[in-house]
């Protein structure tokens, strides 16, 4: 008996794609991107941080910490902002404290470093006096700053480790007396030494130790007066991954049914045609998708001081378009697909997977280089940096341009797709 | 001068000119399946027509066709003295469609069905309340007017379902299969609806397996068998053209008679024979004696006339059913 069942189960799951599909590929696909994300494919490298330095102070001193950062395996250091395709001579221009300021502001990079003048005189300064590094610091991003701070002293540490010799044994003479000529000499040997060493670079499995002795000030140039910065990020990142499965539901599931109940026949039989008809279902889905995503950002205002009412303008145009482009993916998926199974299972594959990869389920910040990439191929992406440009850097409508642009071209595109799908449901 | 043939040249003509929908050589394929290889209907001004076939005849393909709903590789439609086109759609507001499947919004009432498909074939205002009005009244779904369909048995569904196609008014009506899954009750409902409709000057075209209903409350029937028009007439006329209007009588006896008699169909089994009469008053009398002189007794006697069954199977040699 329990084999017949047993036999009955396997022949369904063998001829139901939708099926093996969410039973076998679905988990590995999931898998794969949690594994890039966190563990890094294999002979991957980790994600770098990309580092603005400017150099302030220009000594020995900054020139060996520029270098050190430089060298920092886990750091992308720009000391010069890339040329734009706006700057009318097209040059890279050397970075100095309110342009690193600016690209941080722009989300260019999340952390600057500025070496301040006179740090090298008074470096390292164990008594808390003279000026310490600075870190103007972007913190949608809240891992960069913690990072390059950690780096920072790890840079120093092997990578100046006579300057700080000699900086010790300077506050040793001062609080403990002079050193007697025989340990002066043994000292005086062993520094070159030491500067020779720093060269060395670590190998597999070797660490540095950090003993946080650098000051380093950090600054944060976009949320500092903000009342609850990362919310807002996090209500896009939820409302636009179920917009997407309301609009595929509710839109291409809708259509679907509708061809299964034969209404869709009866529609077509009257004064609507088809193009009408995908409209007015894109409309009502647009309104839906509005309403339900205001919903989502009222509910973060209210209970989460989510900044919606000082944000209005830029919230308002980000979800029309993001619920367009939503309805429209919705709409296509429904007219790709034969059933209502075919489409629960095809929806829920591809918009996990776009929400995966385009920052809805964790943020692409904390994604390797390749993965941040493969994000900009998904619509959740653009929709959220939209809506972090919004409510994050206070962007100004024209600054959303790229995100609506694309925004844009997807319903548009999505909408043609799916009137050109529905053409089998036209005419037999 | 002979008026014979000018009397059927204008029979004729009139017949043309009270022709409302005209299908000729209707042709079309899905990949290996040929749906329709050459079919012909017509249907007449205020009349009933039913297309009768077994499964896969045909028969929704062609009501899909007339509907637009399907491109014909080959053939002509005429609705009201304009061919129809899939991109002609001006002519086809004159239709009106029934789908065999209940095509209505559950989740909404009788009202609003029948407001938003009124709408959308063109009606508002006061022309839209009283066509609503009528189609409650039609289908007896006032008292229901304002529940929600999903709620409501079969029969409902179906009135409902024929009321959103026929809202608008149209001069022909396409009913594919409308009494399929009904009770007799609400069966016997739908037929009195449609004789009212038809009553206002409508003319009508259904789909049907139901071989009774076609007989008895159709005009005409038109048999499609694999895509083809193989009949068309009355049911007087369909019998004359194949079985003939002969009576079919069949007696039980409590034993077949030893000697064979010529013209009589014997089964054993049942011990029932069969034979067939113009005139069973004339024919039946002289039976009895025959059996009488030989020793039968008659245990049962019954008479059919002629049926749509024994035409369809004349015409196509298996039972509709098949």
């Amino acid at each position: 008996m329990i084999g017949t069942l047993l036999r009955i189960s396997l022949i369904n799951l063998r001829r139901d794609k939708i099926a093996w599909l969410l039973s076998f590929v679905v988990p590995v696909i999931f898998f794969s991107i949690f594994a890039v994300i966190f563990g890094g494919m294999r002979g991957a490298s980790t994600a770098k941080v990309r580092v603005a330095i400017v150099d302030e102070d220009n000594t020995d001193t900054s020139r060996r910490l520029v270098a050190a950062l430089q060298a920092e395996p886990g750091l992308q250091t720009f000391t010069e902002r890339p040329a734009k395709v706006t700057d009318q001579d097209a040059k890279p221009l050397p970075l100095n404290r309110e342009l690193a300021q600016q690209m941080v502001r722009d989300g260019d990079l999340p952390v600057a470093i500025i070496i301040p003048a006179g740090l090298g005189k008074s470096f390292p300064s164990f008594d808390g006096t003279g000026p310490g590094l600075e870190l103007l610091a972007d913190t949608s991003d809240p891992v960069a700053p913690q990072m390059v701070a950690g780096l920072l002293q790890k840079a120093v540490m092997t990578g100046m480790p006579d300057a700080f010799m000699e900086g010790g044994l300077s506050q040793f003479e001062k609080h403990a007396g002079k050193m007697t000529p025989e340990q002066k000499k043994a000292v005086e040997a062993w520094l070159p030494k030491l500067k020779e060493a720093k060269t060395t670079k670590n190998g597999p499995g070797e660490s540095s130790q950090a003993f946080g002795l650098v000051q380093v000030k950090t600054t944060d140039v976009l949320g500092a007066k903000k009342s609850n910065p990362t919310i807002a990020f996090y209500a896009a990142a939820v409302a636009v991954m179920f917009l997407l499965f309301t609009c595929a539901n509710a839109g291409g599931g809708v259509m679907l049914e509708e061809v299964e109940s034969g209404t869709l026949d009866r529609l077509l039989s009257s004064n609507l045609n088809m193009t009408q008809l995908l409209l007015g279902k894109w409309l009502w889905l647009t309104l839906v998708g509005i309403v339900s995503v205001t919903v989502m950002f009222l509910w973060g205002a209210i209970v989460f001081r989510v900044e919606l009412f000082s944000h209005l303008i830029g919230f308002f145009v980000m979800t029309v378009l993001t619920a367009g482009a939503a309805s429209s993916f919705g709409l296509m998926l429904g007219t790709l697909c034969k059933s209502r199974g075919q489409l629960a299972g095809i929806s829920t594959t591809v918009i996990l997977i776009m929400s995966a990869v385009g920052g809805s389920m964790f943020p692409r910040f904390l994604m390797p280089e390749g993965m941040r990439t493969a994000g900009l191929f998904t619509f959740n992406a653009w929709a959220l940096d939209g809506y972090q440009k919004v409510f994050w850097r206070d962007a100004a409508l024209w600054e959303l341009w790229p995100q609506l642009l694309v925004l844009s071209a997807l319903a548009v595109i999505f909408l043609v797709a799916a009137r050109r799908l529905a053409r089998r449901w036209e005419i037999a | 001068m002979d008026a014979g043939p000018a009397a059927r040249l204008a029979a004729e003509v009139t017949a043309q000119m009270n022709s409302v929908l005209k299908v000729v050589q209707a042709h079309k394929r899905y990949g290996d399946v040929q749906a329709l290889a050459g079919a012909d209907v017509e249907l007449r001004q205020g009349e009933l027509l039913t297309l009768l076939g077994p499964n896969g005849a045909g028969k929704t393909t062609l009501i899909r066709a007339i509907a637009g709903r399907v491109r014909l590789d080959q053939g002509q439609i005429t609705l009201l003295d304009q061919a129809l086109s899939s991109r002609n759609g001006r002519a086809r507001h004159r239709l009106g469609v029934v789908p065999q499947e209940i095509a209505l919004y559950p989740l909404l009432t009788p009202l609003e069905n029948l407001e938003a498909f009124g709408r959308l074939h063109g009606l508002s205002g006061p022309k839209l309340r009283d066509r609503v009005d009528w189609a409650l009244e039609w289908t007896g779904l006032v008292e229901r007017s304002r529940d929600i369909v999903k709620g409501f048995s079969g029969g409902m569904k179906r009135r409902l379902n024929i009321a959103c196609g026929v809202l608008h008014s149209p001069d022909v009506v396409l009913l594919d299969e409308p009494t399929v899954g009904v009770d007799p009750q609400s069966r016997e409902r739908i037929w009195e609806m449609l004789d009212r409709l038809k009553s206002t000057g409508a003319s009508l075209i259904l789909t049907t397996h139901q071989l009774d209903e076609a007989q008895s409350r159709c005009d005409r029937i038109t048999i499609i068998d694999h895509g083809r028009t193989i009949a068309t007439g009355t049911f007087a006329e369909l019998v004359e053209r194949t079985v003939g209007a002969g009576r079919l009588v069949s007696l039980t006896l409590d034993r077949i008679p030893a000697a064979a008699w010529n013209g009589l169909e014997v089964d054993e089994k049942t011990r029932t024979i069969r034979a067939r009469f113009d005139d069973v008053a004339v024919g039946l009398p002289g039976l009895l004696q025959r059996l009488h002189d030989a020793g039968c007794r008659v245990q049962d006697v019954e008479v059919h006339g002629p049926s749509l069954q024994a035409v369809f199977l004349h015409l196509t040699g298996r039972e509709l059913r098949e």
